[in-house]
C-alpha cells in the first residue's frame, strides 16, 4: 500500500473540468490524457501529481458527461483512488470499469486537507491519514470482481473465454 | 406491494420479480453510441473477439462534431464507418441526420418498456416515451457489444407530480430548472425519476423530452413518463419493433414524492457554473451576453424553434450578440423550413447551423473566448464547457434566449409573448 498525497476539491466536480470536451472525441494516448487531467479545475494538478496521490472531493464527484476519459485521465496521472462524499453514477461505473477505485467516505472528506497523506487498506476497508483512520463501506459485490480483474475489459475477456 | 416502472421493466428483462436495490444482469434492447463509437471500437478490439454479439441492437449516430472540423475528427468518423460496414451494423446514421437522441427517437427506437443503454449521459431522454434508458461509459459499451449483457442496480424512484397550468412565457425547461435548482445536482443520484401529475401528463412529447433529458442533471439513472395515447399515436409508423407499455402500480413504493404547482412559475435561469444554481430570470435581467444558442438535444425541436420565431418575427437580434440556431435533427430542420420558421429566424439575423451537437460541448461551431458569456438552451453550464475556462454559460428556455437576443442582455420573455 502506497502512501499518497491528498488533493482536495469541493462538491459537484464535473466531467468537463476533469477532462474538457474539446479533447473528448479523439483517440488520445494515456500519457497525453494524463496531461489534461483536471485542466479546467486546477491547472497545477497535472504538472505536480505523483503516482499514488489521492483525490478527495465533496458530493456528486464526476457529474455530467459519460466521458470515460474523466476517469481514465486520473488513473493515467497515477491517482491511486478517488475518495468522495458521493459519486455520480456513470462516473462510478466508468471508474470501476477502468480499475480506478472510487470510495465513498464522508468522514474522511470532512477531516483531511490538500497536502495531507493517505493510505488505503482495501482488504480492511480502511483509510489511514495523519488526521485519523476512517472506515469505508465495502464496494458492491458486482464491482469487486471487475476491480479484481483489473477492469471490465479483462473481466469480460475472462467471461468470454469461459463461454 | 406494488412495483414502480423501473422495478417492472428490469424485472421483466431479468425474468423474475425484482425490487429496488437488487442487481440484475440483463440484455438491453438497444445500445446507442455516437462519435465516441471509435473509442468503444478501440476497447472492443482489446477483447480478442471478432464480431459484436448482436449488430441489430447497435445504433450509432454521428452528431458531436459534424461535419468533421479537423482531420483528427475526420479520422474518428472514418474508423466508425469502416467498423459499421465490417460488422454489418444496420442502424448507422451519418452526419446528415442530427443529434443522436433526436434521431434515435424519430427512427422509432425509443419505445415503451424497452431497455436502452447509451454511451451518452443524456440517454435518459427516452424515458419521455416510457422506455428504461440509462447512460453508460465507453468500456462498458464495448463489453455490451461483446456480451449482449449488462449489470444494473434496480433504482429507487423519486416521483415528481406536476400540477397546475404553465403560465404564458413559461415552458418545460423552466419547470425542470426549477426542480433541479430546488433539489440540487445530486438529488436523484443512482435513482429513477418518474414525472407525473395532471400537468406533467399534458406536456407535449417534446416537453416530456426536456424533462427526461435533464433528469440526467439531477444525477438520475433514468427518467420516465407513463406513455399515453399521444405517445402511441406518435409511434405509429415509426416504431422499429413491437413494444409493451409498462406502468408503475398505483401502490408502488417511492423513495419520495415531490409536488410542484407550476401555475405561478416564472421563467428560470441556471447561472454559472452549475445546473442547480437556478434563479428567476427577473433577478438576472440586464446581464449582458455575447452568444445565444437555441437548439441541442434539450431544446432543438420544432416547438422550440417556433417559440423563438414567434418572438424574433419582424425584429433583429441585438448587434452586440451572435445567435446560433441548430435544429435537433434534419427532420426538424425540414419541418421548420416548410413551416416558415427558419425563414423568420434567418431574417432576424441568427446564424442557422447544421443539426448536431454544435457548440454545446465546446469542440467546434461557436467556441467562447475568455471573458465571454453564453446564454443557451442546452443542458449544461459547467465551467469551460463551451470554450474558454474563463467564459460563463447561462441556461434558459428558447423563449428566454430569443427575447434576450433581441436586447443583448438577459430579458424576461413574457413581455414578447
Amino acid at each position: 500500500m502506497n502512501k499518497g498525497r491528498i488533493w482536495k476539491y469541493g462538491d459537484d466536480v464535473n466531467t468537463d473540468v476533469i477532462f474538457p470536451g474539446k479533447y473528448t472525441y479523439t483517440l488520445m494516448p494515456p500519457a497525453e490524457m494524463a496531461k489534461h487531467a483536471l485542466e479546467d479545475l486546477d491547472p497545477q494538478f497535472a504538472q505536480k501529481v505523483k503516482p499514488g496521490d489521492v483525490i478527495v472531493a465533496g458530493k456528486n464527484f464526476g457529474c455530467g458527461s459519460s466521458r470515460e476519459q474523466a476517469a481514465a485521465c486520473l488513473k493515467y496521472a497515477g491517482v491511486q483512488a478517488v475518495v468522495a462524499r458521493s459519486f455520480a453514477r456513470i462516473y462510478f461505473r466508468n471508474a470501476i470499469n477502468l480499475g480506478l477505485p472510487v470510495l465513498q467516505c464522508p468522514e474522511a472528506v470532512d477531516k483531511v486537507e490538500t497536502g495531507d497523506e493517505m493510505e488505503i487498506d482495501f482488504a480492511e476497508g480502511k483509510i489511514i491519514t495523519n488526521k485519523g483512520t476512517f472506515k469505508f463501506p465495502p464496494l458492491p459485490e458486482s464491482v469487486i470482481g471487475i476491480l479484481e480483474a483489473g477492469g471490465l475489459i479483462e473481466y469480460t475477456k475472462k467471461k468470454l473465454a469461459q463461454k | 406491494m406494488g412495483k414502480t416502472f423501473s422495478e417492472k421493466a428490469l424485472g421483466r428483462k431479468a425474468g423474475k420479480e425484482v425490487q429496488a436495490g437488487e442487481v440484475v444482469t440483463v440484455s438491453p434492447d438497444y445500445i446507442l453510441s455516437h462519435d465516441n463509437a471509435s473509442a468503444i471500437i478501440q476497447e472492443f478490439k482489446k477483447l480478442g473477439i471478432k464480431n459484436v454479439r448482436a449488430p441489430e441492437k447497435i445504433v450509432i449516430v454521428l452528431d458531436h462534431i459534424v461535419p468533421a472540423s479537423e482531420e483528427k475528427y475526420a479520422q474518428n468518423h472514418k474508423i466508425i464507418r469502416e467498423f459499421v460496414a465490417e460488422q454489418k451494423i444496420p442502424n448507422f446514421y451519418d452526419i446528415n441526420q442530427g443529434i443522436c437522441h433526436q434521431v434515435f427517437t424519430e427512427n422509432g427506437f425509443a419505445l415503451p418498456g424497452k431497455l436502452i443503454v447509451g454511451s451518452d449521459s443524456h440517454t435518459p431522454s427516452y424515458g419521455a416515451f416510457g422506455a428504461f434508458a440509462a447512460g453508460i461509459g465507453r468500456t462498458e459499451a464495448a463489453s455490451v457489444w461483446a456480451t449482449d449483457e449488462i449489470w444494473l442496480r434496480v433504482p429507487e424512484t423519486i416521483r415528481i407530480e406536476i400540477e397546475g397550468k404553465l403560465p404564458r412565457g413559461v415552458y418545460a425547461k423552466d419547470v425542470i430548472l426549477k426542480i433541479i435548482g430546488d433539489g440540487g445536482a445530486d438529488m436523484a443520484d443512482y435513482k429513477a425519476v418518474e414525472f407525473a401529475g395532471k400537468a406533467g401528463k399534458k406536456f407535449s412529447l417534446g416537453s416530456r423530452f426536456v424533462l427526461a433529458n435533464m433528469s440526467a442533471e439531477m444525477g438520475a439513472k433514468n427518467g420516465y413518463f407513463e406513455p399515453d395515447e399521444v405517445t402511441l399515436e406518435w409511434l405509429k409508423g415509426r416504431a422499429k419493433d413491437e413494444y409493451e407499455v409498462i406502468k408503475s402500480d398505483p401502490d408502488a413504493q417511492y423513495r419520495s414524492i415531490l409536488k410542484y404547482d407550476i401555475s405561478d412559475l416564472v421563467p428560470q435561469l441556471a447561472c454559472p457554473h452549475t445546473v442547480d444554481n437556478v434563479k428567476p430570470v427577473t433577478e438576472v435581467e440586464g446581464k449582458k451576453f455575447n452568444q445565444g444558442v437555441i437548439g441541442t438535444c434539450t431544446n432543438g425541436r420544432v416547438e422550440d424553434l417556433a417559440v423563438a420565431a414567434r418572438i424574433l418575427k419582424g425584429r433583429k437580434v441585438h448587434p452586440g450578440v451572435r445567435v446560433l440556431v441548430l435544429p435537433a435533427s434534419w427532420e426538424v430542420y425540414r419541418e421548420a423550413l416548410k413551416k416558415g420558421i427558419l425563414a423568420v429566424i434567418a431574417e432576424s439575423g441568427c446564424v442557422i447551423l447544421n443539426p448536431g451537437c454544435g457548440p454545446c460541448l465546446g469542440a467546434h461551431e461557436g467556441i467562447m473566448a475568455p471573458g465571454e458569456v453564453a446564454l443557451s438552451t442546452s443542458n449544461r453550464n459547467f465551467k469551460g464547457r463551451m470554450g474558454s475556462r474563463d467564459s460563463e454559460i447561462y441556461l434558459a428556455s428558447p423563449a428566454t434566449v430569443a427575447a434576450s437576443s433581441l436586447e443583448g442582455k438577459i430579458t424576461d420573455p413574457r413581455k414578447y409573448l
